[in-house]
C-alpha cells in the first residue's frame, strides 16, 4: 500500500469539497483496501466518509424506502422493512461475500466495487480497465468468469455485485451529490457497458458521493427469488445469478422483473423482455421464451460458453421458484 | 481529526491519534493512516492471536469484534477504528475462565493446527450476537467466512451449535 493522507469530514459538503482526482472516498474499505494492497489503486488521499450522517433506512412519502449510503450490507439485508417489502434484496445481499465482509461493506461501496477479472488484479500484465490502451488479455486468455453480453473488443469483464442485480430488478434510484449539486440516477443508467472506455465502470464523477439508494414501492414482495450459481456453495462470486420477481393475479402475470448478474459489465436487465411476460400465464413455456429473448444476443468467449446454458436454465428456475414463492409454507 | 485541504499531496504524511477500548482497556495510540488494524494488533501491540492468513478478506483468520460485530481486521484501517470497542481472541476469557465458545471448541476438538481458530472463535461469538443462526445449516452458512485448511468444519459447527443451544 502506498502512503496517503487521511481526513474524516463530518458532512457531505465537506467531503465533496475535499475530493480531487487523486483522492478516494473510503467506507467499508473491503474493496478499496484490497485494491490498494495490490497497487491497483494508489490514492494520495483517503477521505473517510464513515462519519457522515448517511446511516439510516427510512420510508419515503411515496411508499418506498430510502437507504443511506453508509448502511452496512448486513444491516440492510436484516432490516425488517427490507425483509418484508424487498426480500429479493435481502436474499441477494446474503448470497454475497461473508458475514464479516457484510458487516463492513456499505451500500454505496457495494455499487462501486470493481471487477474480479484476474488480469485486472495482476499488475504484471496489460489490462484496458487498469491501464487504458494497454490491451485485454482476457479476450483470448482465461475467460471462464467473463461476460457473455454487452462486452466490447476492449473489455469483457463482469460486474461482481449480487446486491446490484436485485437493485436493478427493483428499479432503484441512486442519489448522488457533488460540488455542482445533487442528482438522481436511474439504476439502469448508473453502471456502464465497457465500450471503448472500460476504465469507467459507472457514471459517477470523481467529486460525486453516493448519498442514498431509493427503492420505489412495488407489489413484488410475495413472488421474488434470487438464484446464485457459483463454484462453491458459499463465499464465492456468481458465475451467473438471476433476480426474478413477479406480481401475479391468480396465474396471470401483472408485473415482471428479471435481471442477470455475472454475465456483463453491469447487471443485465431488458425492459422489453419483462414487458413480454405481462399478461401471460405462469408456465415453463412462458419463462423459457423470456430466457431465450433475454439471451438472444449472448456471445460466448473461448471458455465461458457454458454460461449461456447456465443462464437460460437459471432464468427458468428463478422465475418458476418466484411464481410459487408466496405459496411456500 | 482535522480535514486535509485539496493540496494534501504537498504535505508530509502524519500519524493520527486514536482512542480505542481494546479488550476492555482504554488505549490512546498514534497510527499511520495506512496501518491496518491487523498490523496494529500484531506488530505494534503484540496481540498475535489474530492471524494473517491471506491479508485480503478471503480467509477469516483475522476476525475480531468491533462494537460486538465480527469484521476482518486485515481490510480495516486502524485509523478508522477511532472510538471503537474492539475484542480480540485475547480478550474473550475472564481471567482464567475461558469464554463458553472457547470451552466448546476444546470440548468438540474443533481444531487441528489451530491457525484458523482465533478467527473461528471470534466469528462464532459474532454469529451468536447476531442471533440469525438457528440450525446447523444456518450455522454452516454463517460461518462460511472462516476457512479451515485442516477441515475441522464439522467439529466447529458442533461447538457453535452447543453454545447456541445453551443460550436458547
Ligand atoms: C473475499 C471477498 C468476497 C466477496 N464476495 C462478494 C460476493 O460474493 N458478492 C458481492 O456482491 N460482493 C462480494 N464482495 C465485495 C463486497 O461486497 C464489496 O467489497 C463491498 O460491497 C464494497 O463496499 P465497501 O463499503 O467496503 O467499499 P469501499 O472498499 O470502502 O469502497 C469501494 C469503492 O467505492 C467508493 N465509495 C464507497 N462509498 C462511496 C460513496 N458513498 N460515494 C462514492 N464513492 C464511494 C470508494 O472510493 C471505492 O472506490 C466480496 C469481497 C471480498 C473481499
Ligand atoms: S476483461 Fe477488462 S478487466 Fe479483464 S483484462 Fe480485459 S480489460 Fe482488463
Ligand atoms: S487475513 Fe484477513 S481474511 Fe484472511
Ligand atoms: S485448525 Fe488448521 S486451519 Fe483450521
Amino acid at each position: 500500500m502506498n502512503p496517503f493522507h487521511y481526513s474524516k469530514p463530518v458532512d457531505v459538503q465537506e467531503a465533496v469539497h475535499l475530493s480531487s482526482g487523486a483522492s478516494r472516498f473510503i467506507a467499508g474499505g473491503t474493496n478499496l483496501l484490497d485494491l490498494m494492497k495490490e497497487n491497483i489503486s494508489r490514492p494520495e488521499h483517503l477521505i473517510d466518509i464513515t462519519g457522515l450522517p448517511l446511516n439510516h433506512i427510512q420510508e419515503t412519502a411515496e411508499g418506498g424506502v430510502l437507504i443511506g449510503a453508509l448502511v452496512s450490507n448486513a444491516d440492510l439485508a436484516w432490516h425488517p422493512l427490507i425483509e418484508q417489502r424487498y426480500p429479493l434484496l435481502s436474499q441477494a445481499i446474503l448470497a454475497g461475500a461473508s458475514p464479516q465482509l457484510r458487516n463492513m461493506a456499505s451500500t454505496g461501496g457495494n455499487l462501486l466495487q470493481r471487477t474480479r477479472c484476474y488480469y485486472f488484479y495482476d499488475t504484471n500484465v496489460p489490462c484496458n480497465k487498469r491501464e487504458p490502451g494497454s490491451g485485454c488479455p482476457a479476450r483470448t486468455g482465461l475467460n471462464r468468469i467473463h461476460a457473455i453480453l454487452g462486452a466490447s473488443e476492449q473489455c469483457v469483464s463482469t460486474h461482481p455485485s449480487d446486491m446490484c442485480v436485485a437493485l436493478a430488478a427493483l428499479a432503484a434510484r441512486v442519489h448522488v451529490e457533488g460540488r455542482g449539486g445533487a442528482r438522481v440516477i436511474e439504476f439502469a443508467d448508473f453502471h456502464r457497458l465497457p465500450g471503448d472506455a472500460p476504465q469507467r465502470d459507472n457514471q459517477l464523477a470523481d467529486d460525486e458521493l453516493i448519498t442514498a439508494i431509493e427503492l420505489p414501492a412495488d407489489n413484488l414482495a410475495s413472488h421474488s427469488n434470487y438464484l446464485k450459481i457459483r463454484d462453491r456453495a458459499s463465499y464465492a462470486f456468481a458465475l451467473v445469478s438471476v433476480a426474478a420477481a413477479l406480481e401475479l393475479d391468480g396465474d396471470t402475470i401483472i408485473d415482471a422483473r428479471l435481471a442477470l448478474g455475472g454475465v456483463a459489465h453491469k447487471p443485465w436487465r431488458d425492459r422489453a423482455v419483462e414487458a413480454s411476460l405481462i399478461g401471460q400465464v405462469v408456465s415453463r413455456e412462458t419463462f423459457s421464451q423470456a430466457a431465450d429473448a433475454l439471451l438472444q444476443d449472448a456471445e460466448p468467449l473461448v471458455h465461458n460458453g457454458f454460461k449461456i446454458k447456465l443462464a437460460r436454465r437459471g432464468i427458468i428456475r428463478a422465475l418458476s421458484d418466484a411464481a410459487v414463492a408466496g405459496e411456500r409454507p | 481529526m482535522s480535514a486535509t485541504p485539496n493540496g494534501a499531496a504537498d504535505q508530509p504524511f502524519v500519524s493520527h491519534s486514536i482512542r480505542l477500548s481494546l479488550n476492555g482497556q482504554e488505549r490512546q495510540l498514534d497510527v499511520l493512516p495506512w496501518t491496518t488494524l491487523l498490523d496494529l494488533l500484531r506488530e505494534q501491540l503484540d496481540l498475535v492471536g489474530s492471524k494473517k492468513g491471506c491479508d485480503h478478506g478471503q480467509c477469516g483468520a483475522c476476525t475480531v469484534l468491533r462494537d460486538g460485530k465480527r469484521i476482518n481486521a486485515c481490510l480495516t484501517l486502524a485509523v478508522m477504528c477511532d472510538g471503537a470497542e474492539l475484542t480480540t481472541i485475547e480478550g474473550l476469557a475472564t481471567g482464567d475462565q475461558l469464554h463458553p465458545m472457547q470451552q466448546a471448541f476444546i470440548k468438540h476438538d474443533a481444531f487441528q493446527c489451530g491457525y484458523c481458530t482465533p478467527g473461528q472463535i471470534c466469528s462464532a461469538v459474532g454469529l451468536v450476537n447476531e442471533g440469525r443462526a438457528h440450525d446447523s445449516a444456518q450455522i454452516q452458512e454463517l460461518m462460511s467466512g472462516n476457512l479451515c485448511r485442516c477441515g475441522a468444519y464439522n467439529n466447529i459447527r458442533d461447538a457453535v451449535q452447543e453454545v447456541l443451544g445453551g443460550e436458547q
